[in-house]
């Protein structure tokens, strides 16, 4: 080092040494901290080793394989009690993943209508907001899956009756029975008609921007996607009705009956109560951090943009909503995540998720908890992982790219 | 001229101001902030009416259900239930049954701790409160020997009042068992001696590495040292105190014990991971980095399972852990992950010149961090310490799942009294318990305005 050079060097006098130079004790400290962290990852499993060994429980991933032996109510795919453990996985994994995508949808909504009332002029919808807000977030959300599940669902009728919802099916306490999709011998060509319709819409939106940029002209490109994506799977849904003479796709509607009602799409109570915990619960966070976003978006913004002579709708949409997403993403990433992550609540009221038939009754089965609870831990973190990493590349999507 | 004429034909000029008259009926007064606030437009009259009427079907049930229906006094079920099940209430009665919240209150905050005994998790609470309080205001004097009573002095007082003290301090490696004579019981003291000795020797080893003076180092240690015998020692003691096994604690009493002992682990732990992942060292920063990712990664209750049925696994044969203790374990290093965050924020929003300024002075690693870097970026993240310990206080229900009795807990296993088993049972203590969790999250909310409005200073527009 130049430094070493011009001060006169103290080595053997006085004491000096390589202690003191910052860069040995990093050395130092790094090495040691590896040594540390090595031997007590081998204490560990030293101790677990020999405690497996005297408790009689091999160790291996072959257990998964074994036939599983117990039933699960709410499954996505084809599932018997022989089925094996990795079966039971994807089982849980799958019902998860579904209540956690409903309920990210589902708290994003009314997150974003409480976060936006909440800086509503009207003052009664504001304090509603306001209300919302402060009430649920500071309820633990397992005692809130509790009220919905144990007090608000258990208020509904009994099995034989139900509570007629009309086109939406029947309610009762054994669930929600929803109409069951039905599909005929022409769905395929009304699916098709409706890729088509998504697929041609990207292609009109980039289209009519490059359109936009070069001539200024303003397509209306809603109502036009809006014909494609509805209006064509309308139309070869009636061509295909008359083609095959039966409708394509029609709903199965559930009929009461004294031992619950029959037919229909049952829809448990557990997911239910899960998904309205969960959902109400993370809409008052999303609620905030949609207030927050807006309120970051200066106000010269909105002015600049009214004396442009936008209307308060498109000022709305294209200067300020853009910009405050930025804001918003970050923090709704990891509100989503969150979500994901308290699904695995659903084990206090056996709903059968990953953690409750995973690491919950097929560990209890085997007692073997070190792959089980591994394989589980391991699973979320994925999840966690891919989630962030897909939000932050669209995060830098539309991140302001300074110069 | 007809300019002048017509003045001067002027019959009347007012030469004084009129006085104001007040606003029109409409515009003033209730009616017209009604106007302006819910009714001013079409959109804002609808949007009202659609408040409103949210407001109608979930506000009334609920005041109907806790207060008006309500029933307030009695001792047996019969009070809450109907005709028709067996009580004396008319039939499609729904109210709250708050003789059985009464009944079971002690419960609730004590758990299973023997009646006798209680008065002991009064003194502690009555403790954690002259030591809290203080230390929340900020004007409050004296901060230094608050934060060493709460550090120190509490933490030892609340384990000797909670358990009863006379723990068992055995020999951890076998060479005091050799030394001592047979039954005299210092066979650990041995130990620690020796124990000490080594700490010294290394300490010793070091001062003459680097040159420094070994004195103030040697002293330090041996106080350190001293102070954690003493701690040790009282533990130790039989101080008449009935030995009271954390199996029974039970109700609010856990969830404090959790929510307190997790936050206050979880702060130096959180320190220490947030300066390593912001150090130069490659291998200490991967090391936090990952330590970081996998606890926030995975959801709480994994780490609840983890606790409860791994960590047995992971120590020697014959050693096992409290349950309870084993739980403290996975929600301290859960929430020193999401601390490290938190601290980090802090680290990052100090000014470079901060930490420039630190070595421009002279000042080692650890001087400027404990002098300069860690006093503000505290300071600075108290409020986000504050909504970490809020979300561990809301987390500490799910010890419920691994068998603990929390405040939760507590209420749920006070579901299987045939007693009290009412059909509108769970519904009250429901209420009643998200009242309590509710009152405690709030307000603490309000303490974390109330420190981020205090430190927005110079800032302010």
């Amino acid at each position: 080092m130049a430094a070493q050079d011009v001060l006169p060097s103290r080595k053997g006098s006085s004491g000096f040494s390589a202690l003191n130079d910052q860069r040995v004790r990093g050395v130092i400290f790094q090495v040691l901290l590896i040594v540390a962290i090595v031997s007590f990852a081998w204490w560990i499993i030293h101790n677990t080793a020999a405690n497996l060994r005297a408790q009689g429980i091999g160790f291996g991933f072959g257990i998964l394989r074994d036939s599983a032996g117990f039933q699960i109510n709410q499954t996505l795919i084809d599932y018997q009690e022989t089925s094996s453990y990795v079966r039971v996985y994807f089982v849980g994994l799958l019902n998860t993943l579904l209540v956690s995508f409903i309920g990210v949808i589902l708290a994003t909504i009314i997150g974003f209508i409480v976060g936006i009332s909440r800086l509503s002029k009207n003052w009664v919808v504001a304090k509603a907001a306001y209300v919302y807000i402060e009430v649920l977030r500071n309820i633990p959300l397992l005692l809130q899956i509790f009220i919905w599940y144990f007090a608000v669902l258990r208020l509904l009728p009994a099995k034989r009756d139900a509570i007629d919802l009309g086109p939406f099916g029947l309610l009762n306490i054994a669930g929600w029975y929803a109409p069951n999709p039905v599909l005929g011998r022409g769905f395929a060509l009304v699916a098709a008609a409706f890729i088509i319709g998504i697929v041609a819409t990207f292609v009109l939106r980039a289209w009519a921007r490059r359109r936009q940029m070069a001539t200024g002209q303003i397509f209306p490109l809603f109502r036009v996607a809006l014909a494609l994506i509805i209006g064509l799977p309308l139309v070869a849904y009636f061509v295909a009705g008359f083609a095959f003479a039966n409708p394509p796709f029609s709903l199965e509607y559930p009929t009461p009956g004294n031992f619950g009602p029959r037919g229909g799409l049952r829809v448990f109570p557990e997911f239910i109560g899960l998904l309205m915990a969960l959902s109400f619960y993370t809409a008052s966070f999303i609620a905030e951090i949609v207030r927050a976003g807006i309120l970051a978006v200066p106000n010269g913004q909105t002015e600049a943009s009214y004396s442009l002579g936008l209307r308060p709708g498109h000022t709305l949409r294209l200067v300020v909503i853009p910009q405050a997403m930025r804001v918003i993403i970050p923090p709704l990433t990891s509100q989503y995540l969150n979500l994901t992550k308290n699904s695995s609540l659903a084990v206090a009221i056996a709903y059968p998720d990953l953690v409750s038939v995973f690491a919950g009754t097929a560990l209890n089965q085997t007692g073997r908890a070190v792959e089980f609870i591994l394989i589980t831990m391991a699973t979320y973190l994925t999840i966690s992982l891919v989630t962030s990493l897909f939000m932050n590349w669209y995060n830098r999507s539309v991140a302001l790219v300074e110069r | 001229m007809s300019d002048i004429q017509s003045e001067t034909d002027l019959v009347y000029v007012r030469d004084e101001m009129l006085s104001q008259s007040p606003p029109p009926h409409r515009e003033s007064g209730p009616v017209g902030w009604l106007r302006k606030n819910l009714f001013s437009s079409l959109s804002n009259t609808v949007l009202t009416l659609i408040a409103l009427y949210v407001i109608w079907i979930v506000v009334p049930p609920l005041i109907d259900f806790a207060l008006v229906q309500a029933v307030w006094s009695g001792d047996s079920r019969d009070v809450c239930t109907t005709i028709n099940q067996g009580g004396i209430q008319p039939n499609g009665w729904f109210g709250a049954c708050w003789p059985y919240v009464k009944d079971y209150f002690a419960q609730f905050i004590y758990g299973r701790y023997p009646v006798e005994e209680r008065w002991r998790v009064n003194i502690v609470f009555v403790l954690f409160v002259i030591g809290v309080v203080p230390l929340l205001v900020p004007t409050a004097p004296f901060k230094s020997i608050n934060l060493i009573y709460m550090a120190v002095v509490f933490p030892v007082a609340a384990l000797l009042l909670l358990t009863g003290g006379h723990m068992e301090f055995e020999s951890m490696i076998g060479i005091g068992r050799e030394l001592a004579p047979l039954g005299s019981g210092l066979d650990f003291w041995i130990e620690y001696a020796l124990l000490t000795l080594v700490v010294l020797g290394i300490a010793y080893a070091w001062a003459r590495g680097t040159g420094a003076p070994a004195g103030g180092l040697l002293k330090l240690v041996l106080t350190m040292m001293l102070a954690l015998a003493a701690v040790i020692f009282v533990l130790s003691l039989d101080l008449g105190l009935e030995f009271v096994p954390t199996s029974i604690w039970g109700g609010l009493l856990v969830t404090l014990v959790i929510a307190i002992t997790g936050i206050a682990a979880s702060l130096p732990l959180g320190v220490v991971l947030a300066l390593g992942r912001r150090s130069d060292m490659p291998i200490v920063r991967f090391a936090c980095v990952v330590f970081i990712e996998f606890w926030r990664g995975v959801p709480l209750i994994t780490v609840l399972f983890m606790s409860s049925v791994m960590l047995p696994l992971f120590l020697p044969e014959g050693v096992s852990f409290d349950k309870l203790l084993r739980a403290l374990i996975g929600v301290a290093l859960f929430s020193a992950a999401y601390m490290a965050e938190v601290i980090r924020g802090g680290l990052q929003a100090i000014p470079k010149g901060q930490y420039e300024g630190a070595d421009a002075v002279g000042l080692a690693y650890w001087q400027k961090m404990r002098l300069i870097i860690l006093p503000q970026a505290l300071t600075l993240v108290i409020p986000g310490i504050v909504n970490t310990f809020i979300g561990l206080f809301k987390d500490t229900t799910l010890v419920l799942i691994i068998g603990l009795f929390d405040f939760l807990g507590q209420i749920q296993s006070s579901f299987t009294d045939p007693s009290w088993s009412t059909p509108v049972q769970a519904t009250t203590a429901y209420f009643f318990a998200a009242c309590v969790y509710w009152i405690f999250c709030f307000s603490m909310s309000r303490y974390s305005i109330f420190t981020e409005n205090r430190l927005r200073t110079g800032h302010a527009r």
